[in-house]
């Protein structure tokens, strides 16, 4: 999970063009969730990567090169699954790359502390191909824990190369890029494990192979294809006439011999739901049996430590209020912390606005240009820069050491019965979190939520956690409003409150909207939950910094950043264009302003939040301008200032109730919609995502208007 | 160990440790189940529960898996 890269513009590459290319080694990276992978994944390809999607599907695989032996290795990021019998799309994405992608090798990826249930999936890709290096991550976690794998065992067991290491370090690295070149390039000789099923579905297979091992024509493993075929496994049927072109159930001899062992099958008391069921239980009494032989415990009670902090972060009394305390901890950081950073690089971009200016005047630019792209443009730009990019810098930082520490899985484990209760999936929590960064990486990292009726709801409802284009805005509100520019010391709480209470409403609005869409338009029973509690680990904290900053904080900036430029044109346009002597932008305000007035709002403040359609961080921007009626964006000062401007401008405590709240919930952004366009693949979706925040938003600030006027205290 | 002294796993106390005999549920609950080794005679241990009751904590073959009651209400287990 993450807004890694992952996250970012999926485009539509075929998986085959890399594949086509000469001279350059394609190999799958595979293994079960948190075991480390994205670790092993950066360490191997730097910052050279790039994603693209699975043809035809929304799963993407993140790709990334390195060099060995000058040869250049393309590897490929399939999604963490903890099997390959396909029941979600993650595993279908992860199974076809296997089977028709042609990697040259495939890296499995375990977890030295959880070797036994890793296993598992290595024993299923080596059903599928034998050209497989298995490398146990964590080795250090488990030596820390008194594991003790016999690596030489492992690999005499399992018939490919093990190597141990310790991705976070580096560790062991060279030794699985030497592995996979020996693998790929066939000078290490393997002998995949194979597993031995119940001798019913083993005769059976073995007497359809001879038909099946004719039509592949050696394109795939034989006897696995035979027990897919038996499993009636149609979707891998499917996917196999796609990717190329055999047709077996078409295939007249195959389909009798099909028909025949099915019927023998059923005869011995085997049908569809058993067949599974024994090829899964042979597959996973294997992968015990060779863990057995292979890993030692040397303290039985090596895990105590992980369920001793478990019994403190998920306890009844404290687990909550610990995680609503980290939380805050979290914002408060990122409040204090980011203010003077913020005016560092606000006067830093001031000075080099004059130095911009004068180069333009120095070239003889008209005024009018000068002002659209000085004013216009790098304002506005350097506004949203100085705003966000401390903020962030700090945040997803911290954001990445909950994740990296593994606290992130108990937060979903402590909330799911709410979850459960509004019919939706506690990872939705996880979703939620993701979306405090950015809302499109939160909709987007709503797959890993497996069961498509409560992904639905999770991508719909994540707009209602306030993204980090909205924090700046509430922030500065809370601050200006609330106390603490005036006063020191204590005070400082006090915005730290409102804003963790404005979070408050909103994942109240989250589950109380999840429960209204899975009563209505989005009927049924919550499906299943299964959440693994991965064991905690020691964050490298200069690799987060590193990588919070270049996949998170530089990703969501520089989308921000090119949103906000062309943006920035177009609002000094409306400022600068003039009809009948108002400018354009007043106008669209003054014809806001009696609906505006209705929610607690002015039309200007109206009209800027429909101007941040592109992007919400330029909301608070807008207002400024057209407070000023400078016809461009303010450099930004101080925050004692801009609460002044604000003030002056009959901003009331009412108006500032009702702009977090409508900050909170009103339309996702631009970027945001896209996504759920495209992850839902649905209009109606993408409509309802729109409308659904924005309606709550107006009825909440209707309804806090109408009782501030009531008791007359606006 | 005696089969017919079936009980539902989310029924054992915390800490107690449970053999998986019988799997009742279907489709796609099923497969996920034996996915994370939840198969005939594994060992299931009850860790703890969640701030809320539910779901709880298990340990299945050296991993920590947390599951709603009304999944674990469906492996049948024997103390």
């Amino acid at each position: 999970m993450g807004l890694s890269v992952e996250a970012s513009e999926l485009n539509e590459n075929s998986a085959y063009e890399i594949i086509n290319s000469a001279n350059n080694y394609v190999i799958t990276l595979s293994g079960n969730p948190n075991v480390g992978k994205s670790t092993i994944f950066n360490s191997l390809t730097g910052m050279k990567q790039h994603t693209g999607n699975w043809p035809g599907k929304t799963v993407a695989t993140a790709r990334g090169e390195y060099q060995y032996d000058d040869k250049t290795f393309t590897l490929v990021d399939v999604p963490g699954t903890y099997s390959m019998m396909a029941s979600s799309i993650e595993e279908e994405v992860a199974r076809n790359f296997i089977c028709f992608g042609k990697p040259h090798a495939t890296i499995i990826v375990v977890d030295a502390t959880c070797l036994e249930r890793n296993l598992n999936l290595v024993l299923q890709i080596l059903e599928i191909s034998s050209k497989v290096v298995v490398c146990v991550n964590l080795i250090d976690e488990a030596q820390r824990k008194k594991i003790k794998i016999d690596l030489k065992e492992l690999s005499k067991c399992l018939g490919v190369p093990v190597i141990s290491s310790n991705a976070r370090c580096g560790k062991g690295l060279d030794e699985l890029k030497a592995a996979v070149f020996g693998v790929a390039e066939g000078y290490i000789k393997t002998k995949p494990y194979r597993v031995t099923y119940n001798s019913i579905l083993q005769e059976s297979a073995d007497r359809l192979k001879a038909y099946v091992e004719e039509a592949l024509k050696g394109s795939l493993n034989s006897r696995w294809v035979s027990l897919k075929l038996l499993e009636g496994d149609t979707s891998f049927l499917e996917d196999l006439k796609i990717n190329t072109g055999i047709n077996l159930t078409d295939d007249p001899n195959i389909h009798a011999a099909l028909e025949e062992e099915k019927s023998a099958l059923i005869k011995n008391g085997v049908d569809d739901d058993n067949f599974r069921d024994m090829l899964v239980t042979s597959i996973v009494s294997e992968a015990s049996y060779i863990a057995e032989k292979t890993v030692i415990f040397e303290n039985s009670k090596y895990n105590e430590v992980d369920r001793k902090i478990d019994r403190i972060v998920s306890s009844k009394i404290f687990g909550i209020p610990i995680m609503l305390g980290l939380l805050a901890v979290v914002f408060w950081i990122t409040i204090t912390g980011a203010n003077y950073p913020s005016e560092l690089i606000a006067s830093f971009f001031s000075w080099l606005e004059t130095k911009f200016s004068s180069f333009f005047i120095y070239l003889g630019a008209p005024i009018w240009l000068h002002d659209m792209i000085v004013l216009g443009i790098y304002r506005t730009l350097a506004w949203v820069i100085s705003v966000m990019l401390p903020p962030m810098a700090i945040f997803f930082p911290l954001f990445t050491l909950l994740e990296d520490l593994g606290y992130l899985p108990r937060v979903a484990f402590n909330l799911d019965n709410f979850f459960k209760k509004a019919c939706a999936h506690g990872k939705q929590s996880l979703t939620m979190c993701m979306g405090f960064g950015c809302n499109a990486a939160g909709v987007i990292g709503c797959r890993i939520i497996d069961s498509p009726r409560e992904r639905l709801i999770a991508i719909i409802t994540n707009n209602f956690v306030p993204c980090n284009g909205r924090f700046p805005t509430l922030i500065a509100i809370a601050i200006i409003f609330y106390g603490g520019v005036k006063k020191g010391g204590f005070a400082a709480i006090i915005p730290v409150v409102v804003v963790t209470g404005i979070i408050l409403i909103g994942i109240v609005m989250t589950l109380l909207m999840s429960k209204l869409l899975s009563k209505t338009v989005l009927k049924g029973l919550p499906s299943s939950f299964t959440l693994e509690l991965p064991p905690y680990r020691k964050p490298q904290v200069g690799k987060i910094i590193v990588r919070s900053i270049f996949d998170r904080t530089l990703f969501v900036l520089g989308r921000a950043v090119s949103i906000a430029a062309p943006a920035g044109l177009i609002i000094w346009i409306m400022a600068n264009v003039e009809v009948g002597q108002i400018s354009i932008l007043d106008q669209c305000a003054s014809f806001l302003e009696p609906f505006a007035h209705l929610i607690g709002m002015d039309g200007y403040i109206l009209m800027a939040f429909i101007l941040g359609f592109p992007a919400n961080e330029i909301v608070l921007p807008i207002i400024l301008m057209s407070y000023t009626s400078a016809g461009s964006i303010l450099e930004y000062e101080s925050l004692a200032k801009l609460g002044g401007l604000l003030t002056s401008n009959g901003w009331t405590g009412l108006t500032a109730i009702c702009v977090m709240l409508f900050s909170l919930m009103h339309f996702p952004c631009g970027t945001t919609l896209w996504s759920i366009k495209k992850e839902t693949g649905s209009m109606r979706w993408t409509v309802l995502s729109f409308v659904l925040p924005t309606v709550m938003g107006i009825t909440a600030c209707l309804i806090v208007t109408g009782i501030f006027r009531l008791f007359g205290w606006a | 160990m005696q089969n017919h002294n079936l009980i539902p796993l989310c029924e054992i106390p915390i800490g107690s440790s449970a053999r998986v005999k019988k799997l009742n549920t279907k489709g796609g609950t099923r497969r996920r189940m034996l996915d994370l080794g939840i198969i005939l005679n594994t060992e299931v241990k009850a860790l703890q529960k969640s701030p809320s009751g539910d779901p709880t904590a298990y340990q299945v073959r050296g991993a920590v898996i947390a599951l709603r009651d009304e999944d674990a209400s469906e492996i049948m287990v024997s103390v």
